[in-house]
């Protein structure tokens, strides 16, 4: 049991491989800094996300997760980006409904060239993660490893 | 309304317009109707019932019937026609196979309303009028019809038969109804009421899966539930979490197809109120993207496999959040 030391969230951030993983990679070569906290999964496009990964993520120990996609109207498959949206909303909306903290979820866009935006959206996503707590209402009790 | 039914089904088979005829009848209790395939005038005539507890949609058994060979007779309540057309839009149910004859329908009793009115030992209820007559083992009783009907039915949202080839007892409206009113009382709650709402729901789910086997949107050969690779495989909930992961992922499946037949809650042995869960995306999808009733229109994009280019970005679920 660890009383003293204080709450670090894990946050799992879905990147889109044509923009905000390279944004991400901006971010790193001029050094800008954004929690260890988060843990990068780079896909092909915001639209790959299957709304089960996200719960996946939540129930193996995410206390936040985030996606990042190209702008919309930038998607480098054209339109995924405006599917991933529609598909998104409706699902923040519905954990958003069954009762569970819905500042848990974000999209943000983040392009390639926006290095200190991804570092920004970063460090104001785990602050804000980091004062709900830890992630109990989806929760899988069998996945805590202490 | 029976006669007339049971006189069509006989036509249809006699004549040879259809080799069978999908219809109702009574299972172990005569308020467990259940769908049914008959083949000739004796069955139908011994069988076949329509009453005020067919609530069963038939729309779905359609996928495998059409695919038999031979014309199949389907007798479908409005709301099953909006899951038939839904059907076809997804290429799902041969329509040419089909001889579809459109029921009108008063709405469908719900056996948990008549024992909740203090009806004991019911054996038989009949229609009469605006009134349910209950034959019980004390006697008749009489209950408004009203007080009996289900919920889904108290907020009917059509009367109109789609895509029939005849109809019994004519064409009704489309009514406004009160069915998102459930769902914007959940929404006045806090988040903690919500989470204690769904969690004393959700807690009860056995995991029988028959919402998703009776569920006419969830008609993939192929479920996410049945695959073991998935990690979401049909097997009792062990966890809190995978009774939420259920119904989420299930009302996303159907998400922009439901048609809000309220099967999924007629089914479930455990009175979750599922359709809360479907009404939820229903009027999400109305509010964000303009209105949308799935089976209504076969020429329509739906709602999911659509887009605009001035769509709300997600961020509209954290701002709504704060001015309620």
């Amino acid at each position: 049991m660890q009383v003293n030391e204080s709450f670090r969230p894990t946050i799992v951030a879905f990147c889109c491989n044509w923009c905000s993983y390279a944004g991400a990679d901006l971010a790193g070569t001029n050094r800008l800094q954004y929690p260890a906290d988060v843990k990068i999964i780079r896909i092909p496009c915001s639209c790959r996300l299957n709304p089960l990964f996200i719960l996946r993520a939540f129930q193996r120990g995410a206390d936040g997760v985030i996606l990042c996609g190209c702008h919309p109207g930038d998607c480098h498959y054209t339109t995924g980006n405006y599917y991933a949206r529609r598909r998104m909303t409706l699902l923040f909306s519905m954990l958003d409904y069954l009762g569970i903290e819905r500042e848990r979820t974000r999209v943000e866009w983040v392009s390639a060239a926006e290095g200190a935006k991804f570092a920004e959206t970063m460090n104001s996503f785990v602050e804000t993660v980091a004062r709900l707590g830890e992630n109990k209402r989806l929760e899988d009790l069998r996945c805590k490893s202490e | 309304m029976q006669e007339r039914v049971k006189a069509k089904a006989i036509e249809l088979l006699e004549s040879g317009a259809c080799t069978r005829v999908l219809g109702w009848k009574a299972g172990e209790f005569f308020y467990d109707v259940t769908p049914a395939v008959f083949t000739s005038r004796e069955e139908v005539e011994r069988d076949f019932v329509f009453g005020p507890f067919c609530g069963a949609n038939l729309s779905k058994y359609l996928i495998a019937e059409s695919r038999k060979g031979g014309k199949v007779g389907a007798f479908l309540k409005p709301c099953d026609t909006y899951s038939f057309r839904q059907l076809q839009k997804e290429h799902r149910v041969l329509r040419e196979n089909v001889y579809a004859v459109g029921v009108q329908c008063i709405g469908m009793c719900d056996i948990e309303a008549v024992k909740a009115a203090g009806m004991k030992g019911v054996v038989g209820a009949e229609e009469r009028g605006e009134d349910l007559v209950v034959r019980t083992l004390y006697g008749e009783r009489t209950m408004e019809r009203r007080a009996a009907l289900a919920e889904r039915c108290q907020v009917c949202k059509s009367k109109k038969l789609l895509d029939c080839d005849e109809r019994i007892g004519g064409q009704g409206e489309e009514l406004s109804s009160a069915r998102f009113d459930g769902v914007a009382r959940l929404e006045a709650m806090t988040a903690e009421e919500r989470f204690a709402f769904w969690r004393g729901e959700l807690s009860r789910c056995i995991r029988c899966n028959a919402c998703r086997n009776v569920c006419p949107a969830c008609s993939c050969e192929k479920c996410v539930f049945d695959n073991p690779a998935s990690g979401a495989e049909n097997k009792a909930a062990a966890d809190s979490f995978e009774e939420n992961l259920f119904h989420i992922i299930r009302a996303f499946h159907v998400a922009g197809r439901c048609t809000d037949c309220g099967e999924c809650s007629r089914v479930c042995p455990q009175h979750i109120p599922l359709h809360l869960l479907n009404r939820k995306f229903i009027k999400d999808i109305n509010e964000l993207y303009g209105g949308y009733q799935a089976g209504e229109d076969p020429e329509t994009r739906p709602p999911l496999v659509d887009f605009r280019l001035d769509d709300p970005e997600p961020s509209v679920v954290h701002e709504r959040g704060r001015k309620g």
